[in-house]
């Protein structure tokens, strides 16, 4: 288990209080003057060393999405965006930062915006959270009147606004560019990249978007050095990282982790064990829904990083633990899932709109047992022309569970639909043809 | 994509009161000079606010002519987002997380006696018109599954006991105490914590 004082959140379950006073006892706001005093080529240098990787689900090298931002401001000026629309099922991290850690987060808005030369920060809250907002809103009050914000912000010589901008229930805006849409006051629908933000981003302007998270453990990592994050974990998959573990555990919660810890450490030593004991487990989702789901054989040895989980074929995503036991069942959950995803899907791109909710449909009537025996390889098929044809990452994150699905459980789907196939005859028209466009003597 | 339809009865006309036009100029001003549009978003929050909690097309109007864009974008905005309520719901408006990890935590049973204390189906007014209630995806609060959100506050670790209890003092017209109703502080876990105990026994 990692040790106290390598928790970057202190204040995880507040026992400390989130106001400015408290956060500066824990080590917050402390020298944030000495840290940009040691100049942006060495704050991203820093975090290039530290290996930190995104926070929000993609796992992108942070260190290297800074250095994108151009190195002379021209004409455009330069935009910080946070993204703290979580709307992620099975993800519950960035709220708790919200409320109990703001200053952690507020402080690392200012070292980010120092790094990437932008003098205006926009948090993106989603609108659900709005009391957590506000308490963030309190947090970023309090830091204007202490003057770590506005005018030379904390003593720094660096100019920085920061403002809160709520969603409105729509988890498409946790997608980067659907988020800018958000907040320029448009349907939150993905663009085209490239141009990737950090060229052409909010208003057209360089912007550089980082989840929650990412930003929060910032300040953390340069007063205790790159090398010190980077022996955490493991090569690549650095650091520490809040896990939600939710589902059929015995005891449901947040906690701040080690990468590469296994996932039965996880469940069976924070969250209190599977209810009804490890041999009821039947899967677990490892990062949030839109993520395949691991069957219980493969959690015994699993361990919690981006490329390890890679390797099984699924992702660390948000690190948002599902577990789900015997007693649920599984094609029911997916398809739960699936009506998530159509209800989510912004509508843009066809394949998306209509896969989505075509997936959905086909999942509960498999559900009720009443789809028949070739729907199953339909399905398989459906994902795989969702997946890869849309504008944004919506449309794996959408047929990747169903696809988890298919690859653990296909045989429980099997032995619950045994209806003979509608059309008996022309076994071998692909089912995503017109069937109309065929020749009928073929 | 969800389907989101604007009332059929509306009123004809809606302006901001004092205290709501002085919030939108404030709101106006956190956006770069030309990118009033991008204040939309909150200006619809503060419309429902004033109106009930639902936003009518006049209001869309309003809003359009305030920040000096086409109707047909605030329009697009106001269906786009869930979170707009289009049509008249209750003063408390309660929303029920049915997605996948309240979903296996037991949230039909929320559904369900919200069924039996405020109306047989969703987005419909309680007997005395004070309630609604709707299944809604994701919250965000998974730890503490399962849980509603009446208008801000969240009610979580529920069942069907206590969601029962909740909605009959909200019925009374009390407001009961938001956060875990299971006695447990946040997001730990209760009687098993492993992590920071030092901080929490300090």
């Amino acid at each position: 288990m990692l040790k106290d004082q390598d928790r970057i959140f202190q204040n995880l379950y507040n026992d400390l209080g989130p106001d400015l006073i408290s956060s500066q006892k824990r080590g917050d706001w402390v020298n944030t003057k000495d840290i940009t005093g040691k100049g942006r080529d060495w704050i991203i240098n820093e975090i290039k060393d530290s290996q930190l990787r995104g926070r929000g689900g993609a796992g992108f090298p942070t260190g290297l999405k800074w250095s994108f931002a151009p190195k002379e401001v021209g004409s455009r000026p330069h935009y910080l965006v946070i993204n703290g629309d979580e709307s992620e099922p099975g993800t519950c991290k960035d709220r708790d930062i919200l409320r109990f850690e703001p200053h952690k987060l507020i402080e690392g808005c200012l070292i980010a915006s120092f790094a990437i030369q932008a003098h205006v920060c926009y948090i993106y809250i989603r609108g659900e959270y709005f009391i957590d907002g506000q308490k963030l809103q309190a947090a970023i009050d309090e830091a204007y009147e202490k003057k770590l914000l506005g005018k030379n912000a904390a003593g720094t010589g660096w100019d920085l606004d920061v403002y809160i901008h709520y969603g409105a229930g729509a988890y498409i805006c946790g997608e980067e560019t659907a988020l800018l849409e958000s907040i320029e006051g448009k349907k939150g629908q993905p663009r085209l990249k490239p141009p990737f933000p950090a060229l052409i981003g909010l208003y057209g302007c360089p912007t550089i978007i980082n989840n929650v998270e990412t930003i929060a453990v910032i300040p953390t990592i340069l007063r205790r050095g790159g090398k010190w994050f980077s022996s955490l974990g493991r090569e690549k998959n650095t650091g520490t990282k809040i896990f939600c573990i939710s589902g059929n555990v015995n005891n449901p919660c947040n906690v701040e982790e080690e990468m590469n810890i296994p996932l039965k450490e996880l469940i069976e030593v924070h969250a209190g064990g599977v209810i009804g004991g490890w041999e009821n487990l039947q899967a677990v989702i490892p990062g949030g829904s839109s993520m395949p789901l691991i069957p219980k054989e493969k959690c015994e040895t699993l361990t919690m990083d981006f490329d390890s989980l890679m390797a099984e074929k699924s992702g660390l995503g948000t690190a948002g633990v599902v577990v789900i036991n015997k007693d649920q069942d599984i094609i029911k959950c997916m398809a739960r899932i699936a009506r998530f995803y159509k209800h989510e899907s912004c509508g843009q791109c066809t394949p998306c709109r209509e896969g989505s909710g075509w997936m959905w449909r086909m999942l509960e009537r498999m559900a009720k047992g009443e789809a028949s025996k070739d729907e199953i390889e339909m399905l398989g098929d459906v994902t795989k022309q969702i997946e890869g044809h849309t504008i944004c990452a919506f449309g794996e994150g959408s047929s990747w569970p169903v696809q988890g699905l298919l690859r653990h459980f296909k045989d429980e789907i099997k032995k619950r639909n045994k209806f003979d196939p509608i059309v008996k005859e022309k076994k071998n028209i692909p089912y995503l043809v017109d069937q109309h466009l065929l020749d009928k003597n073929a | 994509m969800s389907l989101r339809k604007p009332a059929k009865n509306q009123p004809e006309n809606f302006e901001f009161n004092p205290s709501s036009l002085e919030a939108a100029k404030k709101i106006v001003d956190k956006y770069p000079k030309g990118k009033q549009q991008s204040a939309v978003m909150a200006l619809l929050y503060i419309a429902q606010k004033q109106n009930n909690n639902w936003i009518p097309l006049a209001a869309m109007k309003h809003i359009a002519k305030f920040l000096k864009m086409p109707y047909i974008k605030v329009y697009e905005v106001a269906t786009f987002y869930s979170m707009y309520n289009l049509s008249p719901v209750g003063k408390y408006f309660i929303q029920v997380c049915t997605t996948t990890p309240c979903m296996i935590r037991g949230a039909n049973k929320i559904v369900e006696a919200c069924k039996e204390k405020i109306s047989e189906n969703e987005s419909e007014l309680s007997n005395d018109k004070s309630c609604s209630w709707m299944e809604v995806e994701c919250l965000g609060a998974c730890v503490n599954a399962p849980m509603m959100q009446i208008n801000d506050d969240y009610y979580e670790d529920l069942d069907k006991e206590k969601t029962l209890k909740i909605l009959d003092k909200i019925l009374s017209g009390e407001k009961p105490i938001p956060g875990s109703y299971r006695g447990r502080i946040n997001n730990e876990p209760e009687n098993n914590r492993k992590t920071l105990m030092d901080l929490k026994n300090a």
